[in-house]
């Protein structure tokens, strides 16, 4: 039981069978969200770090809630209200925290591979909450969870991803981490924002949102960021919306039992109307409450590892 | 001092002797009349190296490297001559800063330093540099290097003008336009989430360059050429008569940007590590003579400025220790071209490009040489590199071609423990 790494760089780094593990501990980790005494003694004396260097609601809070629900001692720093606003480097800044018998750090930073290149000089076991362009790992694994308890299997199964494919962590690791479990993968953006050889990650590549969503048994919108606009990635909001998003013409093409996921925040009337965003088919909000559990997982398993060494 | 060298393969002789009397070769004297006998153990003689593409990082960042560690690195590296790029600070953009480079070379006495000026002020593409003013204080060529011209008009400018000083103009081409990425796009940048930097970027300015080489009728040199087509725009504007010469580096034949999978940041430089396909084809070119030179863009960086988010850190890699067992491994031992070849490449091509007059082995010229150990197996360490640098990615590779002595104008300049 656990994981065979001391940390979780990425979807590339794990094997088929771990990613089974993490959902499936996932399942049971639900029940304890929704029970009425959120408590286990899982990370009991046990410290637990998220150091983050962007922005973030969904994934912060629900890393934090995950430790405290498991009972470890949890702290939070940021790049804006610490030492790495007077210069302080990422590895000085890591070590600091690895110095202070943290257990687990929890970080998001927009270089990708800053984790990687910090995680082998680290004790701490490296949680990656996010690297630049790279991947986010326990997104994908949310998103497969929320895929999971639809499907009895990933095997043959049609997803499609539409949006900012190229500034998109979210894409590669659910590409990475779906394409290992045998599902296919379908994207579709615009092409200023289709990274070269994204098909060499297993991907199909489609020509326009009918074509990606098309007998698709997940749908998964993706936030463009609106200041892309201004580097000319596209013309204007209204543009975007017509030609790029998912719209409930749009959704219909897909499986008559397909659902819609969008890993958040959404740029409402761009990516997607208010009305699919709400519709019977949306599962966004439920991917919310998976974030809990799945993070739960992945702590609980690293931590199981760090216990059997 | 009276040097003789024996028990030696003189390259490009039947010779097994050398004589050196003060800092020339000389004919043959008889043995008790030398200072020191040098017994070579069977080992060839070169004559001493050229890169015409280094930085040595003097004035200004003398925390990654200063004239004196460079210089012992080149020599180490079998390099009797250097040319340094002028992205010092100050920008080697006059003469005065020219001077200073020299006196402190000619102090370390380590090597030939041979100063590339700016082409335009501060590196900055507005003004052109004091282009003459440099060349009576030394410079050998122009480039803004690390900062390709990136306004046609104005490399037209320093094209023309530094051709009424018969200066040769070096350019590092890649249009920023086209994005400034931290490696090649292309699949691996893709998988890693690295913004990439595409071969267009590169060839667009080539093309550019020999258009306007051509156009004008005057020659241009294009620094470490990393692409496929970058070799064919070059081969063909060459087989029309167009001034053009090219160098590339060991890196572009030795490794690809798969290396960059770790974010390891010793295979991060500008251009990129490109894919196999133009490795193979910078390799073609070196083959059929597209190619005149290797360089080693020997860019010496702190531990800090590597040991960073790989998009964050410093561009470049250490080369001058490297640099001859690469091209010797990968070049000549792989059978791709003889040891003749890759003397041509790193000495006698730089040296005629740039008009120094290095390579000459007879009686009466400079007596500047290295004596290289062709044979046995050695592990490169970075650990044991005289370069103040440590970001090398050939740290613990199995090579041949291991330096054993340096010697310039005379003097020796590197002798390895035994």
């Amino acid at each position: 039981m656990g994981l065979k790494s001391k940390d979780l760089l990425g979807m590339k780094q794990l094997t088929p069978e771990e990613i089974m593990e993490i959902l499936d501990t996932a399942k049971t980790m639900k029940l304890v969200i929704s029970s009425a005494n959120k408590k286990t003694s899982h990370l009991q004396g046990k410290s637990v770090v998220t150091l983050f260097y962007e922005n973030s609601t969904r994934t912060r809070l629900s890393f934090e809630l995950a430790s405290k629900y498991m009972g470890s001692a949890s702290a939070n720093i940021s790049a804006s209200g610490s030492s790495v606003a007077k210069g302080e480097s990422l590895l000085d800044t890591a070590r600091t925290i690895d110095m202070m018998g943290t257990d687990i750090i929890i970080m998001r930073h927009p270089q990708s591979g800053a984790p990687h290149s910090i995680a082998n000089k680290l004790k701490a076991s490296i949680v990656n909450a996010g690297d630049g362009m790279n991947e986010h790992p326990t997104q994908a694994l949310l998103d497969m969870l929320t895929m999971y308890e639809r499907f009895d299997t990933f095997e043959g199964k049609n997803i499609a991803i539409c949006g900012d494919v190229y500034h998109s962590r979210v894409v590669r690791s659910n590409a990475i981490g779906l394409a290992k479990l045998g599902a296919h993968v379908s994207v579709y953006g615009p092409r200023t924002m289709m990274p070269i050889g994204i098909e060499k990650m297993g991907v199909r590549v489609a020509s326009s949102v009918a074509d990606c969503v098309k007998d698709a048994d997940a749908v998964m919108g993706l936030r463009v960021q609106l200041e892309r606009q201004k580097s000319s990635l596209f013309p204007s909001v209204a543009e975007y919306a017509r030609f790029y998003a998912i719209t409930p013409e749009m959704l219909k093409l897909a499986k008559p039992d397909a659902f819609l996921m969008h890993p958040g925040p959404c740029n409402h009337g761009v990516e997607l109307p208010t009305a699919v965003y709400d519709c019977d088919q949306s599962v966004i909000n439920e991917q919310v409450t998976n974030g809990v559990a799945v993070r739960m997982a992945v702590l609980y398993l690293l931590m199981a590892r760090r216990n059997n060494l | 001092m009276k040097y003789i060298l024996t028990n030696c393969k003189v390259f490009g002789s039947e010779k097994t002797k050398i004589y050196i009397d003060g800092e020339k070769f000389a004919d043959p004297f008889p043995e008790d009349q030398a200072d020191e006998v040098i017994d070579c153990k069977g080992n060839t003689v070169l004559p001493g190296l050229v890169d015409m593409h280094v930085h040595l990082r003097e004035p200004g960042y003398e925390y990654r490297e200063t004239i004196a560690t460079g210089t012992a690195a080149a020599a180490r590296g079998g390099f009797t001559a250097v040319c340094p790029m002028p992205n010092t600070h100050p920008v080697c953009d006059n003469a005065a800063v020219v001077s200073g480079i020299l006196k402190k070379a000619r102090e370390a006495g380590n090597c030939r330093v041979y100063p590339i000026g700016a082409a335009t002020k501060e590196i900055g593409d507005t003004e052109l540099a004091e282009i003459g003013l440099m060349k009576e204080a030394g410079i050998v060529a122009v480039s803004d290097d690390g900062n390709p011209i990136p306004n046609a008009g104005m490399m037209r400018k320093v094209l023309e003008y530094s051709s009424d000083f018969d200066i040769p103009v070096l350019n590092h081409c890649e249009d920023r336009s086209l994005g400034i990425g931290a490696m090649n796009e292309g699949e691996v940048s893709t998988s890693i989430g690295i913004r990439g930097c595409s071969t267009a970027a590169e060839d667009i300015m080539i093309a550019r360059d020999i258009i306007l080489a051509e156009y004008l009728g005057v020659p241009v040199h294009i620094c470490h050429v990393s692409t496929k087509d970058g070799i064919r725009m070059i081969r063909d504007a060459k087989a029309r008569g167009v001034k053009v010469t090219c160098e590339t580096c060991p890196h572009y034949f030795t490794l690809t940007d798969a290396c960059c999978e770790n974010y390891d940041t010793n295979f991060k430089m500008h251009p990129p590590l490109r894919t196999q396909e133009h490795v193979d084809a910078i390799i073609e070119g070196i083959k059929d003579g597209t190619v005149d030179c290797i360089v080693t863009d020997h860019a010496p960086h702190h531990q800090d400025e590597k040991e960073v988010e790989f998009s964050h850190a410093n561009n470049g890699i250490v080369g001058l220790e490297s640099s001859f067992a690469l091209g010797y491994t990968y070049l000549v031992k792989a059978g791709h071209i003889t040891l003749q070849r890759l003397i041509e490449l790193m000495c006698f091509n730089p040296s005629k490009i740039l008009k120094l007059g290095r390579g000459g082995m007879e009686t009466g010229d400079d007596a500047d040489l290295t004596v290289m150990d062709l044979d046995n197996e050695f592990t490169f360490e970075k650990d044991k590199m005289l370069t103040k640098g440590r970001n090398t990615p050939y740290d613990g590779w199995k090579l041949y071609g291991e330096t054993q002595l340096t010697i310039m104008g005379g003097k020796k300049t590197y002798e390895k423990l035994c």
